[in-house]
């Protein structure tokens, strides 16, 4: 692929900026199991970067190792022109890299609107004892992060489920307020893990907008994965495709389309 | 007729007095299970562990004296000299802390995503082990623990409870500040769950681990919290129940009384374990007021396990848990 140096406009006019994380040659194994076999790609500043691949490529495997849920057996993450240490999940969060779960993972017993709180945590700055002896300001700030999260409950509007516990809300809901939550983090890199799964038409093309307006408006740097190929090539700007492990294409969505690896991955091939 | 009504608000008031004291206990249960899940079987132990500690560190006492004696041949006993009480609970609070990182780093760290009941019985360990640990660091022998608390009759309320029923009602000064530092506890606690951000942290990890963890937030740090401030609590109810009563073994079974409490409160609501403190500790003394002499006294030592099984039966979750909804 040509090298795009300090990154390009594309076609409708959005920004794409240089690389923000580079993945090196990672090997991810479980004891005998190669989940994820010697991937190098990389994600630049801006864009709306897909993972695709049939079940059981190694997609949310790949999602874990950038989220830091998982620890690569091999290889290196870059993040912003440095290598990245061994890091626990929640360090990597702080990092500004944000996400959602295939399974969704809310705080069930939470409102909607607590939930998206906790999205603002790691930008919070005071700390427990200037909590408790200067409750003012921290009541200030408290104020502050809601106004901010106010302005995504409009944006992904969900104003009217402001003050639902999470636990009572239909599945494409919960799906929203998960992206809610990532969003409130302000994150520098977006990692969505099947946005769309189980989620009727209609619900589809709701998530597709707000993936998109997200982008545009916050120009948010997302990564997704998705295995639905027709919302992924109208969604990104580049594809990964994965199969069994191993990276078979990279590249803008109509050059993987016409890639025969990925077209053999995906309609399966006659082997002689 | 009236004389009666006049004694049974007196054992109303009385009963509302000690059940402030089991919400106390139970208040340690309720934080520990709201924010990891855990039943807490240690809570009582350490209750008695906190006793023991300032008591100890406010008569001077050597920690492990028996123990260096035994080995050394020594008769190690006392540093000799007498530690304020305030400043003897802010050490007392210290050592909580410091047993709050132990149990973090020796015991929960390890136990990472493991069913609640292996969590349960990690903390039953935890209680023989700290029973037999403060046993050697402070001694067995039943020890009197007096950091200035106000203790014996109020002699206000009798005077003003004689001017107007023309009897003066029994409090002890020492149920009252316990009171008193009951509601004040409380109202920081759920001030603190409910509107800081480490209480929203706190509840965010009771809820789900990996989201918490995807949101930046420590569990680790959390844990350390959590049982820091369990362990406060566990050394306020030390001290209410050590002033009380002395501080012994038994100090430790006050957490059977918890019981019942949380049962009828719900495991997850702090003001449950207030309201069903009060209930169990009103409800057991006009049980025994009025139904004991029919049924020849003694009621006080079951009456409340009763009436939590009561409760099992028709509300599981207790007054103030939540709801439990299974979705099919």
């Amino acid at each position: 692929m040509k090298d795009m140096g300090e990154g390009y406009t594309t076609p409708d006019g959005r920004r794409i900026g240089p690389v923000l994380m580079e993945l090196r040659n990672i090997t991810l194994r479980f004891g005998g199991v190669v989940a994820i076999k010697d991937i190098s790609f990389d994600i630049r500043e801006g864009e709306i970067r897909a993972i695709i691949g049939p079940n059981g490529a190694g997609k949310s495997s790949m999602l874990n190792v950038i989220s830091g849920f998982y620890v690569p057996t091999e290889g290196e993450v870059w993040f912003r022109g440095e290598k990245r240490g061994p890091m626990r999940p929640y360090q990597v969060a702080r990092l500004g890299i944000a996400r959602t779960f295939q399974n969704i993972a809310l705080f069930d017993g939470m409102s909607v609107l607590d939930n998206i709180m906790t999205g603002r945590l790691t930008l919070m700055q005071s700390g427990l004892f200037s909590q408790a002896l200067w409750w003012g300001k921290a009541a200030a700030e408290e104020d502050e992060h809601r106004e901010k999260v106010e302005k995504i409950i409009d944006f992904l509007e969900i104003q009217n489920i402001r003050k639902t516990p999470v636990g009572r809300l239909p599945y494409g809901l919960k799906k929203r307020v998960e992206l809610a939550r990532a969003l409130a983090a302000e994150p520098k890199i977006l990692l969505l893990d099947e946005p769309m799964a189980g989620m009727n038409v209609e619900e589809k093309e709701d998530m597709c907008r707000f993936i998109l307006d997200v982008n545009d408006e916050f120009g948010t740097t997302t990564v997704l994965i998705e295995h639905d190929m027709g919302v992924v090539m109208d969604l990104s700007d580049r594809v990964v495709v994965m199969d069994y492990g191993r990276k078979i294409g990279d590249g803008p969505p109509e050059e993987v389309r016409n890639n025969q690896d990925v077209i053999d991955a995906y309609l399966g091939v006659a082997h002689a | 007729m009236l004389e009666q009504l006049t004694y049974a608000s007196e054992a109303a008031l009385n009963g509302l007095m000690a059940g402030v004291m089991y919400s106390l206990v139970a208040l340690g249960f309720v934080l520990i299970y709201k924010s990891s899940g855990v039943f807490n079987y240690a809570q009582g132990v350490m209750a008695l562990f906190a006793a023991l500690t300032l008591v100890g560190i406010q008569n001077g006492q050597v920690p492990f004296a028996h123990l260096i004696n035994a080995v050394t041949g020594g008769h190690l006993e006392s540093f000799g000299w007498q530690v304020p009480a305030v400043l003897a609970i802010l050490l007392t609070i210290g050592v909580m802390v410091g047993m709050a990182i132990a149990i973090e780093k020796l015991v929960l760290k390890h136990l990472v995503n493991q069913a609640p009941i292996i969590l349960f019985m990690a903390t039953i360990g935890l209680a023989y082990f700290l029973e037999g640990f403060g046993d050697v660091m402070w001694g067995a022998d039943i020890k009197t623990l007096d950091v200035g608390l106000p203790q014996g009759i109020n002699e206000t309320v009798e005077s003003l409870t004689g001017a107007w029923f023309g009897y003066g009602f029994f409090i002890d000064n020492l149920d009252i500040v316990a009171a008193v530092v009951s509601v004040a506890l409380v109202a920081a606690l759920t001030v603190f769950s409910q509107y800081s951000k480490q209480g929203r942290a706190l509840r965010a990890v009771a809820d789900d681990h990996q989201a918490a963890l995807s949101v930046g937030i420590s569990l680790r740090f959390i844990w350390i919290l959590v049982w820091s401030i369990a362990g406060f609590v566990a050394l306020v109810a030390g001290i209410m129940w050590g002033s009380k009563s002395g501080v012994q073994f038994s100090l430790s079974l006050i957490a059977l009384k918890a019981l019942p409490v949380l049962m009828l409160g719900g495991f997850t609501s702090i003001p449950g374990a207030i309201v069903g403190g009060l209930i169990i500790g009103m409800g057991e003394k006009l049980f025994e007021f009025f139904i004991g002499p029919m049924i020849g006294g003694a009621t006080e030592n079951w009456f409340a396990y009763v009436l939590a099984l009561i409760f099992l039966v028709f509300r599981p979750q207790g007054l103030f848990g939540e709801r439990i909804i299974e979705r099919v």
